[in-house]
Formats: structure tokens, sequence, C-alpha cells
């Protein structure tokens, strides 16, 4: 059985829908958690032992759940959010707390790339820790930020297609109950070239942002 | 205007201790260009980074126009800050502003209102002589026209003191000698208190009027840039100042001095802000029935003052060569023989009546 035109336009829409509300949500916790990681380690402006070595490992406990895992493991904090713990919207819970801790560490590593004298001149000139965390250490790390989100997308795609376990459709939903299941190997051919042609539009949206921020 | 006061400073890492800073205390006045010269390690930018405070004393205090910083709340420092700019080895330019939002930084924070800092942006970049980069990116300049940027973001906030952590060191002799130029102009234009890191002499020698040594974390001699050129007190110091004005004697004179001294000798004679070498020399020429040959001349300037040696062969009878150079003597200038193994020994009018005395 073929699938529908409407259907894979649907699965392409559930998909973005996906992506993009946890992208929206796992970026805010993410650049709160990675600043968090940066600013409270030792020597930083706002060294915590306390606060570091609670969210250090937090995030690397997220970072080892494989989704699918985390998917179910979390379903009662799923209806408690959301109200259900089925469909597109529930996905969304499992998705943020998935990409959050990840996104997390390459903010970390992206802030983390700035040059030790930026912090000096600006502790020199007499800036506090929300300035030199918004006006030195992001506009300095915003072209390596910007690979950052582009690679935290690529990875939500990715981890969309397992949404399908708790009836979240998307592509990779449809690939798998009519790919699979239904033997329908030009469905499963088509949504890899949906998939493929995705990620090459963001990896080079996100190499175009980020080469024009950094004027090369 | 900045005042160390048995500032020590000890860093723990690990099981390890290191006094980066023993009991310093210096004191530099209103108007001054204060060098502090020392060699890697020597405990210069930890120095310096006790003045604005990116480093806390161990022990100790420094004062700013007679107040000590490390009392006063976290947001009070933040202000005072603004009075104390600073400039870097690196530079430390943010690479993604332009120059103009680079300068204009320090008055954003300090929540300038716009039409002020564009006024002010302006005028500093005229100053600094890079009107015509305000919309380039620091990647786009030399090193010598991000220097003039770090400049100007430190002036922006018209400060009372600025701070100069090796600010030439990544530079060439070239550009070093402009963006000296360019603190001097800053110094004397705006009446600014300029202190200078560096484990070059020559920077010393070039801008600053006051200097200290140190060494392992230790003051090891102060005083106006000329007194420490003239008379260096301990070897670390007459190192450095051997690296601006050679006083060794060279191969080719020690090679001229034959073992005839009744007829030619060869002295060292050093000038320390006597009015210049050559008058004395030319002098003592006509006054006496003697030749002399300069054979080796290093005199440079020291704040407008002649300073350095010339090494002269004086050629005559014994005698005649003995009163010329006890003439050179009363001139205040110092004189030195040199020997046929390249030592010099001091030629002064004790000796000289021994001299005398045995001839
Ligand atoms: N944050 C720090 N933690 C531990 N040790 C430090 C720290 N900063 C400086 N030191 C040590 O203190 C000593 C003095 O360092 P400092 O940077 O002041 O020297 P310096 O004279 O500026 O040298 P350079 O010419 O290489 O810049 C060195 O032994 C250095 O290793
Ligand atoms: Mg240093």
């Amino acid at each position: 059985m073929e699938v529908s035109i409407e259907l894979m336009i649907r699965a392409l829409w559930e998909t973005l829908y996906m992506v993009s509300i946890s992208l929206f949500f796992g970026g805010v916790l993410g650049i709160f958690l990675g600043i968090l990681l940066v600013v409270t380690r030792k020597g930083h402006i706002l060294e915590n032992k306390v606060i570091f070595s609670i969210v250090n490992p937090i995030v690397n406990i997220f970072r080892s759940i494989p989704f699918i895992i985390l998917l179910v493991a979390i379903i009662p904090l799923t209806r408690l959010i959301v109200g259900t713990s089925i469909g597109t919207t529930a996905a969304i819970v499992p998705l943020v707390l998935h990409v959050g801790p990840y996104f997390s560490r390459l903010v970390e590593n992206s802030l983390l790339e700035v040059d030790d004298g930026i912090i000096e001149a600006a502790q020199a000139m007499g800036a506090g820790p929300f300035q030199i965390i918004f006006r030195f250490l992001f506009p300095e790390a915003l072209a390596s930020l910007i690979l950052s989100v582009t690679t935290a997308t690529i990875g939500l795609i990715g981890a969309t297609a397992m949404a399908g376990a708790i009836g979240g459709g998307g592509l990779g939903d449809v690939a798998i109950t009519y790919g699979y299941q239904r033997f329908s190997t030009i469905t499963i051919f088509i949504t890899v070239v949906i998939l493929v042609a995705l990620v090459q539009v963001i990896q080079s949206l996100g190499n175009i942002f980020e080469r024009r921020i950094r004027r090369v | 205007m900045i005042e160390f006061r048995n500032v020590s400073k000890v860093f723990k890492t690990g099981d390890k201790q290191i006094d980066a800073l023993k009991d310093i205390d210096i004191t530099v006045e209103k108007g001054d260009i204060f060098g502090v010269i020392g060699f890697s390690g020597a405990g210069k930018s930890t120095l310096i980074r006790t003045v604005n405070l990116l480093e806390k004393p161990s022990s100790g205090e420094v004062l700013i126009e007679g107040k000590n910083y490390t009392t006063i709340p976290e947001k009070k420092l933040r202000e005072a800050k603004r009075n104390i700019g600073m400039i870097f080895q690196h530079f430390n330019l943010l690479n993604s502003k332009t120059v103009y939002d680079n300068v204009a930084m320090p008055l954003i924070l300090a929540k300038m209102k716009k039409s002020d800092i564009h006024t002010r942006v302006k005028e500093i970049l005229q100053f600094v002589g890079l009107s015509d980069k305000a919309d380039n990116y620091p990647n786009e300049l030399s090193g010598g026209q991000k220097q003039r940027v770090g400049i100007a973001r430190a002036l922006a906030p018209n400060p009372s003191i600025l701070l100069c952590d090796e600010a030439t060191s990544a530079l060439d002799p070239q550009t070093t000698k402009s963006i000296l130029e360019l603190l001097k102009r800053v110094n004397q234009e705006y009446k600014i208190t300029i202190l200078i890191i560096t484990h070059e002499m020559e920077v010393i020698k070039q801008v600053c009027n006051r200097v200290a040594v140190m060494e392992d974390g230790q003051l090891i001699e102060s005083g106006s840039v000329f007194d420490i050129f003239a008379h260096p007190r301990t070897v670390t110091t007459r190192n450095f100042v051997r690296s601006v004005v050679r006083d060794e004697v060279p191969e080719s004179v020690i090679n001229l001095i034959n073992l005839d001294r009744e007829s030619s000798r060869i002295y060292k004679v050093e000038f320390f802000g006597t009015d210049s070498g050559q008058p004395v020399v030319s002098k003592t020429a006509k006054r006496f029935n003697v030749e002399i040959n300069v054979l080796f001349g290093n005199i440079t300037e020291l704040q407008g003052i002649p300073f350095g040696n010339l090494i002269i062969q004086v050629i005559g009878a014994h005698r005649e060569v003995e009163d010329a150079i006890q003439y050179i003597i009363e001139q205040n200038v110092e004189v030195k023989e040199v020997e046929a193994d390249g030592s010099q020994h001091r030629v002064n009018d004790q000796s000289f009546v021994g001299n005398i005395v045995h001839g």
C-alpha cells in the first residue's frame, strides 16, 4: 500500500512542529543550563561549587539516557504537563528534556571557546556578570552557537522519528508504520529522501549564517 | 595616585604555593608614566591586576587616590573601575563588534546616552587616529591599529589612570614606537597617570619617567629612569640597562689596545646627563697636547638628556694624557680605563694620584 501525498505533507508538518517547538523550549533550557555550567565552574565569573556539582551530573544523566527510554520513562511527567501522554504535543515534553541538556553541552563549549582575555577586558571596564554574559560572551560566541543550534536541530529531527512510539506522528512514524510494518519500500525511500533534504537544508542554512557572522 | 603598601599575593594551586608578590611598596605619583620591568614570571601582571582588583592582594593594600577599593561594595567598585582604563598585550577586543562598538562598549555599560556616546567615540577615535576605521572589524586591522582601538576603548570613559600590561609586546619595534608616542600624548594631553608593565627596557627608556624593577615577586630597585639607568645597583637591573645602552667594550676596540701604553691609552667616558660627550672631548683635545680618537660611542637620550658612553683613544705623552684625563674627570664625567683583557677600572682622583706617583 502506498502513502498519499497529503499524508506525507501532514507527516512533514508534524515533524517540523515537534522540532520547532521543542527546539524553542529545549533551546531556552539548554542556554540556561549552558550558562550555569560555564559561569559557576572553578575560576569563572560566578564560581559556585554547589550549583555546578548539581547541574553537571543532572545534564550527564539526561545525556546518557537513550531517547526511546526517556520517552517512556517520563510518561507521568508528560501527562502532568500536557494532560495526555500520547500524540504529537505529548512528544514535545521528552523531546525538550532530551535536547535541552544536549544543547547545554554545546552552549557550554561555545562559550568556553571565547578567549579569557575578553572576560578580563570586560571585568576591567567594570561589567557585571549579566553584562559579561550577554554583552561579551554571547556576541563573541554567536557564530559557534549558530552551529550548535544547527547540530541540536538535526539531532532533534532524528529524535522525532522515535516519537512515533507514543503516537507522535511525523516522518519517522510514517516510515515505520507504512514502510517497515507494511513493507512499502517506496515509502521508506521517500521519507528518507525528505529527511536527508531537511537535514541538508538546515545544515546549509546554519553554515551560511555562521559564515556571515564570522565574516569570512 | 596609586600606592602599593606591603602588597603580597599568594597563589595556591593544589598543595603548591606561589608567592607572586612579596611585600611590594611602590608609589606612583599623579602624572607619572611609571614602568615596571622584570623577567617572565616576576609578578608584573599580578601587580598591575591588583590595581583594578582583577586580583585581590593576599595582604597589604592598594590605594587609588587614597582609597582602598577592596572594602567597597561590588557595585560601587564597578563604577570606580571606569576611572581606571586598561590595555592588554593581545588587545582583547570583541571580534564580533566594529571598532566603533568596541570603543562604545564601556560607555554602554555605564548607561550613557546614545548621542553622548556617539560624540565621545568620534572624539576619541579622532585622537587615536582611527576615524576612518570606525566601521571596520578588529580582524581587518593591523596589530598597531588594534592597540589603538584598545587605547581608545580604555580612554572612552575618561579615566585618570591607564594600565598597560605588555601593551607593545606583540608589536614590531616601529609600531611599538608609535604606540608609545600615543601613550605619551595620552599622558600629556589628557593628564592621565600611566602604569606600564614590560619586559623590554626599550619601552621604559622611550616613555617612562620612573621605573621599578621586579624579580621573583620582589621589588629590587626603583627610582627615576635616569638614576636607574645611570646607577643600576643590581645585576638584573644592570642587564636590563645593557639591553638598551651597551656598555661592554667591543672586540674591535680591545684588539686596538697595544702594549705601548706610554703613547696611547684607551678610556671609556660615561655621560649621565652632562651636556653632551662631544664638547668635553673636543675641549680636552684643544687644551692639552693630545690626540683623541672616538673608537666607539653609545649615546642615547633619556627624557631629552644625553646618556651613554664614548670609548676614546688618547694619544700623547704620558704626562699629557694623564692631565687630559684628570681634566675630563673634573667635568663631572666618569672615566674608566680599558685594559687589554676588556676589563675596565674606574679612574678616580685617588688612583690617578697613585698613577702619577708611580709614573
Ligand atoms: N591565577 C594564578 N594561579 C596560580 N599562579 C599564578 C596565577 N597567576 C599568576 N601565577 C603565578 O604567579 C607568578 C607571577 O605571574 P605573573 O603573570 O604576574 O608574571 P609576569 O611577570 O606578568 O610574567 P610574564 O612576563 O610572563 O607575563 C608566576 O609564577 C605565575 O605562574
Ligand atoms: Mg604578565
